[in-house]
């Protein structure tokens, strides 16, 4: 193959990724547009959430709880050589509530969450379900994904704010109860260094945008996925890949944004 | 699982999520001390506030009693314009000093209030008149050079 | 003055890039009969039906729903047509994740606002109409491929259809399901009054109940008429494909190099 040939390729291939783009941005728009019938349809929402939501709890709920016993580990460590043992709330706190909380969640959530809205969109596509609620004068987008964008938006806030209190209280288990920090400076400390609106409001901004992204990735694959097994099983695979690199890369412009401005 | 109990279920999701961000905005954050009563806004000029942030407390005897709420540079003296809110309800003195200091050895710098002996009382707008800037590093470390090399026996240049 | 055809495809075209997948077809369906759409797989029968409910657009020539044309662009005379046109898919395409019950009711809950207690009877009566009236309380995963065909059948005709489509209903179907879906397709046609375009290549169960047969063959309708007639054609295609011969017109051997050189054989 020689270099015009490659490069012929690379062409059609770009070309190809930009044609992507613009597609799922036009898809987008239509998501954003149906979001007032997911309202209407307030049930359904309802339904979703709990698919989304209710079933993340448990994995949700022990990741925090593991995560937050590691960074008090890790954390105590570190800060005792400084003699600052006695702000190992704090580092906790502001890891969990500005970063690991909405990233971690937002990468969970996209394994749990996306893959599986991902496989029910495509198998419903496969299953002609969706040509049918068409040729029924209902529009999928509206019935079918728009419930489960809206669902997907308020459930992954919620989840975050559970991984970093969970979090929170494993770090508070480990530190205080296992290594045997002062109680009073764990809660103080943090007290003191966490701002409400800084950094837990901040936080949960992130996973509201994590949130829409995830969903968007995860309805869009699977509503583009080929009607096949392997159709459905390449677009899981990419929910996952392309959810999670947005999630960090999301996480970088937002911390940028966020977190770096001075005050 | 029939439609009220699916309902319930996410009723109860819901609240798990509110309640968990109404913890970490209450037990982790500081939301807390965020008074719900009202504030008065008093001035204070800085030659220097050094690293001074906008939120930082504003504390009496080390207690907290307000929040810095906005700096700005006075562009016709060159100083630094710090506005507090303070609690309503704790007045002081006309002639209280407001002082920038740190706390511990390399923690974030605060506001502290000493009280004068006034009899007048800090009316919302006034500016307080005696301030104290925050210590620089450099200039300590200057000083301490320049005095070292001030020493008989020690002169450099 | 209502038009006699309920509807008119007229000199339609349409392909896919470099593929033409329908060129010039002319066809009319009259309203209240059976009309079957024959023709071997791939030959454009599916596409018929997506072009007349508004999915696909034909490159040239217009198809009109009761006088009508149908404009896919315009999004609420498609939905309004679509209101008076069921559509049974090959394979059911039921919701898996509701009842039977909830699947018949599904276009009734759309798009009416009748109370749950009608709707409930409107429901039963539909499914009683398929014999699945018992079913109703089943989920689509425990029917068998007959019954939830069946199932979709009771769901296209829930809000009483003008128009009823169906894609290869008899294809997969054992011997008493085959007759269960022949009789219902010509007693619900005739009961309604409605019509009914039936794609399909089952030569014998169409032939029984249609009343008109167009038989279509790369793209081109190469016979019609009632199924007499259509018996009787002496069409090299419409023969082939009526009597099942394997080779023909449409050749068994897909295009290849000579047998010969394939093998390595010198000539």
């Amino acid at each position: 193959m020689n270099a015009a040939e490659l490069l012929r390729r690379l062409g059609v291939w770009a070309l190809g990724l930009l044609r992507g783009l613009g597609h799922s941005a036009f898809f987008f728009v239509d998501l954003v547009r149906s979001l007032p019938w997911a309202l209407r349809r307030l049930f359904l929402t309802i339904a979703q959430i709990h698919s989304i939501g209710n079933y993340s709890l448990v994995i949700i709920a022990a990741s925090g709880l593991a995560v937050g016993f590691v960074l008090a580990l890790q954390g105590y460590y570190t800060l005792s050589r400084y003699g600052a043992a006695e702000s190992l709330g704090l580092l906790v706190a502001l890891s969990l509530v500005r970063e690991l909380g909405p990233v971690v969640t937002g990468l969970l959530f996209a394994g749990r969450a996306g893959t599986s809205l991902t496989a029910e969109i495509g198998l419903m596509k496969a299953g002609e379900q969706l040509a049918a609620m068409e040729m029924m004068a209902v529009d999928p987008k509206e019935r079918v994904l728009a419930p489960r964008f809206l669902a997907g938006i308020i459930a992954m806030p919620l989840l975050a704010a559970m991984f970093s209190a969970v979090g929170i209280l494993g770090g508070y288990v480990v530190g205080v109860l296992m290594i045997g920090i002062d109680p009073g400076a764990f809660w103080s400390q943090m007290q003191n260094g966490v701002d409400a609106w800084d950094d837990v409001g901040n936080g949960i901004v992130k996973s509201v945008v994590f949130g829409i992204a995830c969903t968007f990735v995860a309805l869009y694959q699977g509503y583009e996925a080929q009607a096949t097994p392997e159709g459905v099983a390449q677009a899981t695979t990419r929910t996952v890949v392309v959810s999670s690199l947005a999630v960090l890369g999301l996480d970088f412009v937002l911390t940028a944004l966020m977190f770096s401005a001075p005050r | 699982m029939g439609r009220k109990g699916i309902e319930t279920l996410v009723g109860l999701f819901v609240l798990l999520g509110l309640l968990a961000i109404v913890f970490l905005a209450l037990k982790a954050a500081n939301l807390a001390t965020f008074r719900v009563g009202g504030t008065y806004a008093v001035t204070a000029k800085f030659d220097n506030i050094g690293g001074l942030k906008v939120r930082a407390p504003v504390k009496s005897a080390g207690v907290t009693i307000g929040r810095v709420a906005a700096i700005a540079l006075d562009t016709s003296s060159y100083q630094g314009t710090v506005t507090m809110e303070l609690e309503e309800g704790i007045a002081f003195p006309t002639d209280t000093s407001a002082k920038i200091l740190t706390s511990g050895l390399l923690g974030d710098q605060y506001i502290g209030l000493e009280p004068g002996g006034a009899e007048q009382n800090l009316k919302p707008g006034d500016q307080i008149r005696m301030t104290q800037s925050a210590v620089v590093l450099e200039n300590l470390i200057s000083q301490f050079l320049y005095s070292k090399a001030a020493e008989p026996g020690g002169e450099q240049k | 003055m209502k038009n006699d055809n309920l509807v008119q495809i007229d000199r339609v075209t349409f392909g896919y890039d470099q593929r033409v997948i329908l060129s010039d077809i002319t066809m009319a369906f009259p309203r209240g009969k059976v009309i079957a759409i024959m023709g071997g797989s791939g030959c454009g029968k599916t596409t018929l039906l997506r072009l007349i409910g508004g999915t696909l657009t034909p490159q040239r020539g217009t198809v009109s729903f009761d006088g009508s044309p149908v404009n896919p662009r315009d999004r609420e005379s498609l939905y309004a047509l679509r209101r008076r046109v069921g559509m049974l898919f090959q394979f059911g395409a039921l919701f898996t994740d509701m009842t039977v019950f909830d699947n018949v009711a599904f276009p009734l809950r759309e798009h009416t606002t009748l109370p749950e207690p009608m709707i409930r009877d409107l429901v039963l009566m539909k499914l009683n109409a398929v014999g699945l009236r018992g079913a109703a309380q089943l989920k689509p995963a425990d029917l068998s491929g007959g019954m939830a065909r069946r199932v979709a059948l009771a769901r296209a005709i829930a809000l009483d259809p003008e128009l009823i489509m169906y894609d290869e209903p008899f294809a997969g179907l054992d011997p008493i399901s085959l007759g269960v879906a022949a009789n219902l397709i010509r007693r619900l046609n005739d009961a309604t009054g409605a019509t009914s375009l039936v794609v399909s290549h089952d030569v014998h169960e169409c032939f029984l109940i249609s009343d008109y047969v167009y038989v279509i063959s790369s793209g081109r309708i190469v016979g019609h008429g009632t199924p007499a007639e259509v018996q009787a054609s002496d069409d090299p295609e419409v023969r082939q494909f009526i009597d099942g011969e394997p080779d023909g017109p449409v050749k068994f051997h897909y295009p290849a190099a000579a047998y010969g050189a394939d093998l390595g054989l010198r000539p």
